[in-house]
């Protein structure tokens, strides 16, 4: 039922898609300004040709009658206002994704970085991706154990779970991260297995590091790497995750693999989002961050969990450094408003030298509650991380009564849970980069650190619990 | 109808469209976009420019794609059908969207909110030459077990200035689609209007009402926390504010599950996918304890998550309230919970701050309170239309970046709302759930619903309520004491004021929303818990008084039943709660007895 106007503006833009446009009027930053085009769709993907004849790509950020705005991804240094030419390709931005991408290494925009040809593509996908229909999608609630007894009892991991790992700089947020992918499995069954990662902002070494651990823990083959380097442009960034997602879909519901994100460092992410913001012009909200940041995020994040009827499934593990170790500020706060819990760094811990430095009481997994138990860990689990941090939080209090009053002063049963709080950090979550403990031993240490207290304290275990469990010795 | 073209595009800058060559179009008018005949609203009009809000994602939008107008303002559908289905937040059936466009949400798609082909079973209740008004009942349809679906006479008089009408014609009881003409109506000035059992709402505009009715009926969760001490009204608004992972969602889950509305209304407004799911997947095998059926056969769902388009966030709490609205007119008890009004707020602030629009407080608009407050008047315990009484509840989660309650949205919400629960951060992290803090939360209906509870509990409940309040107030300073000196420092006489205040805190403000027994507590339970706890703070102190040492208290075995009880104690075993109390009088006056000779 279209007029004919309709029709010939539709084909017009058909027509001209791809032709070539020259002369800029404005960059800026990341942003070229390009004036006279033929009507640009928004999100379009946009080819940019540098005087010296190199091929860059980007995005419509704006478009009206008189000018369009593009974000150049490769960024912007060496274009000139007369020597740019583009060509706005009439679609969006897409990712040729295949399966043998994995044991790649790519960059931010999933074009080789190894040198070698990119492999013939299976389907072009949108970057950007469609939400999930909220009626399709599987609620998570197969157990991962990663070996790590903080995660396992405490903060228990479930495949197609979004659990980010919120660290400082200097914190072992690399080797927890390693760790996990080396040790990490679904009981009772193996799954055809991959890993995407994707790097954003960091440093050379960082991505060594993985590299490298991948390649001892011998999944390298396993693995598609997605580098955006501290040295690459800050805009390219912002594009990063999105391709590796599109790659983790397509692996995930199509292939029927079990995939791991990790992405590192959300930060450099978010600063990048805040820079094309600011030169835009947009109006910012806290810390100068734009107002659509949470948004923004949760397009990233809500790409993970399990989809009815496919094998596959998405389990993410983004790695942020909170700014000055500040849980508020608008990253980590935003991210923990979307994501299925958080793994929180502490560093007074990794002061004492405990590793992981994992600060229990304000680390949460949500979906734990429905792959914790009888059948799926073991029946005594639900009771036993909730008596744990109870009873460790209750330390906490101790601890800031006896620096009050001193030690001496304490009750003997406060000294009870000074025992148990010890323990617990040192036998309990203390544990070495190379050991791999079993739900088994993780939920037997639980209890030997409770078996410190008297039973009554126990209020959150059942008598029976306490009868099979509890240390009396 | 979509072929009225009333404008073309000019600029695009995401959800936000400018619109050049403006004809006939007004104001909040539902129009579509481009060749996908994506859905947007109209929110500005300038000379001949407008300003659109697009419902989906704007890739490929270009300037110069027709804008084509529907003629009416963003609408929801209302009639039999609602209920049991999941929308998402301008009212597309998603279980319907799934089967034409598979797991993702394509662009463009579109289907109906109600099912034009599903026939329901019709009742008529007038007969021909009846006078009917706005809001008459013309007849009824089963939607289900529980819910009889009136079918009222929707607002037809617009324009003819007449208050009543006469009933032409009236099908006789069968079965019909939404679309069938299930009555014909003559108005005075000699013409006549069809009705079918569907009729539309904008979704911006409240339904209109006879009267609102004053708020004395609690709205009972079957949560301790709330019932005893920060009760709701039925028609009252409460906000739950917290930081991530104090456990607003699961609080929220708590009331959709347990309290005592006829149907419920399940905004997930920016929220995560799986939350939905979540409610998806275990509603329909949860039993509502008053009805004995499944709880999804009284709830409605709407999810606009997080990655959804940001506009329709905008629009899912309006969506949501008018369908609530609509079952208030039948005679319902409504509730609706929105999880979350930051995010929705939010939406406004991209809106707002896309459209260049001068912004106020951490960027939001100017005009956030007045939204708030519009939105929260909505609730109400009301007379309808109809002559009976029903009432919408209002239940906003707020999540306040940082936790910190000094933010915006949390204080203008505070302005509108009655009840305030305030989740506390520490608690959540001790596993303390459901995490209400009772030193920051409120509840302005105490002295409303208090003759209910007095009447349903021997008539002391404004009494016990207060004695407990009291307590946890004296046992906030003694904890300051107790941070500088140690406990050992107070007397028994205080260090037994902790003690009760840690019992109660344990035995009774606490509730494990995944245990069988705790998850719900009924009213009968949570008044003699509360006794029982009362009892033992009497007892005990009176023993303190006469020389027994506190520790000799504090080990009593029944203590460690009374915590336990909370799991132990069916819900209707309350002669089980008779036998524990007269075990703590028993235990005490054995312990008393063995000081009385000295």
């Amino acid at each position: 039922m279209m007029d004919n106007n309709t029709l010939l503006a539709q084909t017009d833009r058909r027509l001209l898609a791809g032709r070539e446009y020259r002369g800029a009027s404005r960059i800026d930053g990341p942003l070229v300004y390009m004036r006279n085009t033929h009507p640009v769709g928004y999100g379009e993907l946009v080819e940019v040709i540098a005087p010296d004849g190199g091929h860059r790509s980007g995005q419509v950020l704006d478009t009206s009658d008189e000018v369009v705005v593009v974000q150049v991804f490769e960024g912007t240094s060496g274009l000139t206002l007369p020597g740019t030419a583009m060509h706005f390709m009439g679609e969006p931005l897409t990712l040729g994704v295949s399966e043998q991408m994995l044991g790649r290494v790519m960059n931010g925009l999933g074009q080789s970085r190894d040198g070698a040809a990119m492999p013939h593509a299976d389907a072009e996908r949108d970057v950007n991706g469609s939400p999930v229909n909220p009626t399709a999608r599987e609620y998570p609630r197969d157990f991962i154990q990663t070996g790590v007894s903080v995660i396992d009892c405490m903060t228990t991991l479930i495949q197609g779970q979004k659990l980010p790992i919120f660290s400082g700089n200097g914190l072992p947020h690399n080797q927890l991260a390693a760790q996990i992918v080396r040790q990490a499995k679904v009981r009772g069954g193996a799954g055809d297995f991959a890993i995407v990662f994707a790097a954003m902002g960091v440093k050379y070494d960082v991505a060594r590091y993985f590299i490298d651990s991948f390649e001892q823990t011998g999944v390298l083959d396993n693995v598609a790497m997605f580098l955006s380097l501290a040295d690459d442009p800050s805009i390219e960034r912002t594009i990063t995750p999105r391709t590796a997602l599109t790659l983790a879909e397509h692996l995930a519901f199509d292939k029927g693999k079990q995939v791991l994100v990790i992405m590192t460092d959300m930060t450099n992410y978010c600063e990048s989002l805040r820079e094309i913001s600011t030169l835009r012009g947009e109006i910012p909200s806290r810390k100068g961050y734009p107002g659509y940041l949470y948004s923004n995020l949760a397009e990233l994040y809500e790409r993970s969990g399990k989809i009815m009827g496919r094998s596959g499934s998405i389990t993410q593990l983004p790695i942020l450094t909170m700014p000055n170790d500040d849980i508020g500020h608008p990253i980590p706060d935003l991210t923990g408003y979307i994501t299925e819990g958080q793994i929180v760094f502490e560093r007074d811990m990794h002061g004492r030298g405990i590793y992981p430095p994992i600060a229990c009481l304000p680390s949460l997994s949500r979906l734990m509650k429905d792959g914790i138990g009888e059948g799926m860990t073991r029946d005594d689990h639900p009771h036993l991380s909730n008596q744990l941090f109870a009873s460790y939080s209750h330390v906490k209090d101790v601890r800031n009564l006896a620096s009050v009053i001193g030690e001496e002063e304490l009750t003997s049963l406060d000294h009870q849970y000074l025992e148990f709080g010890d323990f617990f950090e040192k036998k309990f979550v203390n544990q070495a980069f190379e050991e791999d403990r079993s739900i088994e031993q993780t939920l037997d240490l639980g209890w030997a650190a409770l078996s410190h207290l008297p039973p009554e304290e126990l209020q959150r275990l059942t008598d029976e619990e306490i009868e099979a469990h509890y240390d009396k010795g | 109808m979509q072929d009225r073209i009333v404008g073309q595009v000019k600029r695009v800058n995401g959800p936000v469209i400018t619109v050049k060559g403006i004809t006939d179009a007004m104001m909040m008018e539902m129009v579509r976009i481009g060749e996908q005949r994506l859905i947007g609203e109209l929110v500005k009009l300038a000379g001949d420019e407008a300003i659109l809000q697009v419902y989906e994602d704007a890739t490929g939008i270009a300037p110069g794609d027709n804008v084509y107008g529907s003629g009416m303002p963003l609408s929801v559908e209302l009639g039999p059908g609602l209920i049991g289905t999941i929308y998402d937040g301008i009212q597309r059936p998603l279980e319907t969207l799934q089967k034409l466009g598979g797991v993702f949400i394509n662009r463009g798609q579109n289907s109906p909110a109600l099912d034009r082909k599903r026939t329901w079973v019709f009742e008529p209740c007038v007969t021909e030459g009846d006078t009917v008004s706005v809001g008459s009942t013309l007849g009824t349809v089963a939607e289900n077990d529980n819910i009889i679906h009136k079918i009222m006479v929707p607002p037809v008089f617009t324009g003819h200035g007449d208050v009543e009408a006469k009933v032409v014609s009236i099908v006789p009881a069968g079965t019909y689609t939404v679309e069938d003409v299930v009555a014909v109506l003559a108005l005075s000035d000699g013409s006549t209007e069809k009705v079918g059992m569907m009729q539309r709402w904008p979704i911006r505009v409240p339904r209109p009402v006879a009267e609102r009715k004053p708020l004395v009926q609690p709205l009972i969760t079957g949560q301790r926390v709330i019932d005893m001490l920060f009760p709701l009204a039925k028609g009252g608004t409460v906000a739950i504010p917290g930081g991530f992972g104090t456990g607003k969602t699961m609080t929220q889950h708590s009331i959709a599950r347990w309290c005592d509305a006829d149907i419920i209304v399940y905004i997930g407004c920016g929220e995560r996918g799986n939350e939905m799911t979540d409610v998806l997947r275990e509603f329909p095998n949860l039993v509502d304890p008053r009805t004995g059926r499944s709880l999804m056969e009284r709830t409605i769902l709407i999810a606009n998550t997080s990655n959804m388009p940001v506009s329709a966030r905008e629009a899912s709490i309006y969506t949501g309230i008018t369908m609530a609205e609509y079952y208030r007119d039948q005679g319902f008890h409504v509730a609706i919970m929105a999880d979350s009004t930051s995010r929705w707020a939010e939406a406004l602030r991209e809106l707002s701050g896309r459209m260049e629009e001068m912004p106020a407080e951490e960027g939001f608009p100017a005009y956030l309170p007045t939204r708030i407050a519009e939105f929260y008047e909505r609730a109400g315990f009301m007379k309808t239309l109809g002559g009976s009484e029903g009432s919408v509840s209002v239940i906003g989660a707020v999540s306040p970046p940082g936790g910190d309650f000094s933010e915006p949205v949390t204080q203008h919400t505070k302005r509108f709302v009655r009840c305030f629960w305030g989740l506390d951060r520490a608690l959540a992290s001790a596993r303390h759930y459901p995490a209400i803090s009772w030193l920051d939360s409120y509840s302005e209906y105490v002295g409303e619903v208090a003759p209910w509870w007095n009447d349903h509990s021997g008539g002391k409940w404004v009494e016990e309520r207060q004695s407990i309040m009291e307590l946890l107030q004296k046992e906030v300073r003694l904890q300051q004491i107790v941070k500088l000196v140690g406990p050992d420092a107070l007397p028994d006489s205080q260090n037994f004021i902790l003690a009760v205040c840690n019992l109660f805190k344990t035995a009774f403000l606490q509730q494990n929303a995944f245990d069988e027994i705790d998850r719900y507590c009924s009213i009968g339970k949570q008044i003699r818990m509360l006794q029982i706890i009362l009892r033992y703070w009497d007892l005990g102190s009176a023993a303190i008084s006469k020389g027994v040492p506190m520790a000799k208290i504090t080990r009593l075995k029944v203590v460690q039943d009374i915590t336990k009880m909370r799991f132990t104690v069916p819900n209707d075993d309350l002669d089980a709660l008779d036998k524990l109390e007269l075990q703590l009088e028993r235990s005490m006056s054995q312990l008393g007895g063995l000081y009385d000779g000295q």
